[in-house]
């Protein structure tokens, strides 16, 4: 059961919007290991938000959607509010992530005491795949490479490790997607240390239809930028 | 032609003020603007002529093509200006939803986390 004395110092952020299917599955999966889980229930029309607090997580629930970047926000916001916390760690609500890969990366924070881990399924493995998936990322990548100056293998994973004496340098501001490649620019800005460790992306029927269609990547492009005009 | 100098320094002013944030004069030069424009609309219309001769004044052959030029810029004013307060609004609306949520979870159960 949750509370591990040494996870205790560790909260779990998890951004959910109508992910009602395989919400109670992954908070499950967290509360076996962790005994901070938040889920961040981004105004869904399901029962995300019940099922999530069923399964034992504290939920946050924004009253209307803000997208995925809002509401890590709130997440980090609501673990900087909290004193003992050393640790955030991010996860998607779909189930693509693995939760012994989360545990992964914090040992290598914890003996390395870097600000950011980063997940990369590219350095890992990505299980299933699809092709025009793997070279749309890999074009993220070189994108984020070019733009934020960092040397990563993968730009748009929602798994991460961050250290929370970091957290107020990482306020997210861009709506949508955009805000993966918007983290790794403050990463770069304020010189954060990070390591990179290789995960398995389990790509399921089920995350599959969920994630964002290829065609967002116009969006995000677009949107940082805009970002970066303004800045 | 004079007229080319004058729309690309609309668009120049444009894109200009669509980067500059919040400026507090933005305001001030918009009410000038606005004021000027109905002072020119109002000329317009009394003396159909004049803005012929303004037309050929400044390179433009026919009257109502001067007129679709400026409606031109100044939507690209408005269009940039609403723009901006979109993403304003959606700013705050973040920040009160966001402490909305926080303020709950902290009514609900200030035992756990």
């Amino acid at each position: 059961m949750a509370g591990e004395g040494e996870l205790d110092d560790v909260t779990v952020i998890v951004p959910a919007f109508n992910e009602a299917a395989s919400i109670g599955a992954v908070v499950n999966g967290l509360r076996d290991h962790f005994a901070h889980v938040v889920v961040i229930d981004d105004a869904s029309t399901d029962d995300t938000a019940a099922i999530a607090d069923g399964a034992g997580a504290t939920v946050l629930r924004h009253s209307v959607n803000l997208g995925q970047g809002g509401a890590l926000q709130t997440g980090f916001d609501h673990v900087r509010a909290r004193s003992g916390r050393t640790w955030v760690v991010t996860f998607d609500a779909d189930g693509q992530h693995r939760v012994a890969d989360a545990l992964e990366m914090l040992r290598v924070a914890r003996s390395e005491d870097v600000d950011v881990v980063l997940a990369s399924r590219f350095t890992g493995a990505a299980r299933d795949i699809p092709r025009r998936r793997a070279w749309l990322l890999r074009g993220a990548v070189l994108f984020t490479r070019w733009t934020a100056g960092l040397a990563v293998t993968d730009a748009h994973n929602g798994l991460r490790v961050i250290n929370t004496r970091v957290l107020d340098r990482l306020r997210i501001t861009l709506p949508g997607m955009a805000h993966a490649s918007e983290l790794l620019g403050l990463v770069a800005r304020h010189r954060l240390s990070f390591r990179e460790v290789p995960v398995t992306i389990v790509y399921s029927a089920y995350s599959r239809a969920k994630s964002q269609p290829d065609l967002n990547a116009i969006n995000i492009v677009f949107e940082l930028a805009l970002a970066r005009l303004r800045a | 032609m004079l007229i080319k100098a004058l729309l690309i320094v609309g668009v120049g002013g444009a894109a200009f003020h669509a980067l500059r944030t919040r400026d507090p004069g933005g305001r001030a030069l918009r009410r000038i603007a606005a004021v000027c424009f109905a002072v020119a609309g109002t000329l317009a219309v009394l003396f159909p002529g004049a803005v012929t001769w303004l037309a050929e004044r400044v390179g433009v052959g026919r009257g109502t093509d001067l007129v679709l030029y400026a409606l031109v810029i100044a939507f690209l004013f408005t269009a940039i200006g609403l723009y901006q307060r979109v993403q304003l609004l959606e700013e705050r609306i973040a920040q009160l939803t966001r402490a909305l949520a926080l303020h709950n979870a902290d009514r609900h159960r200030d035992d756990v986390d």
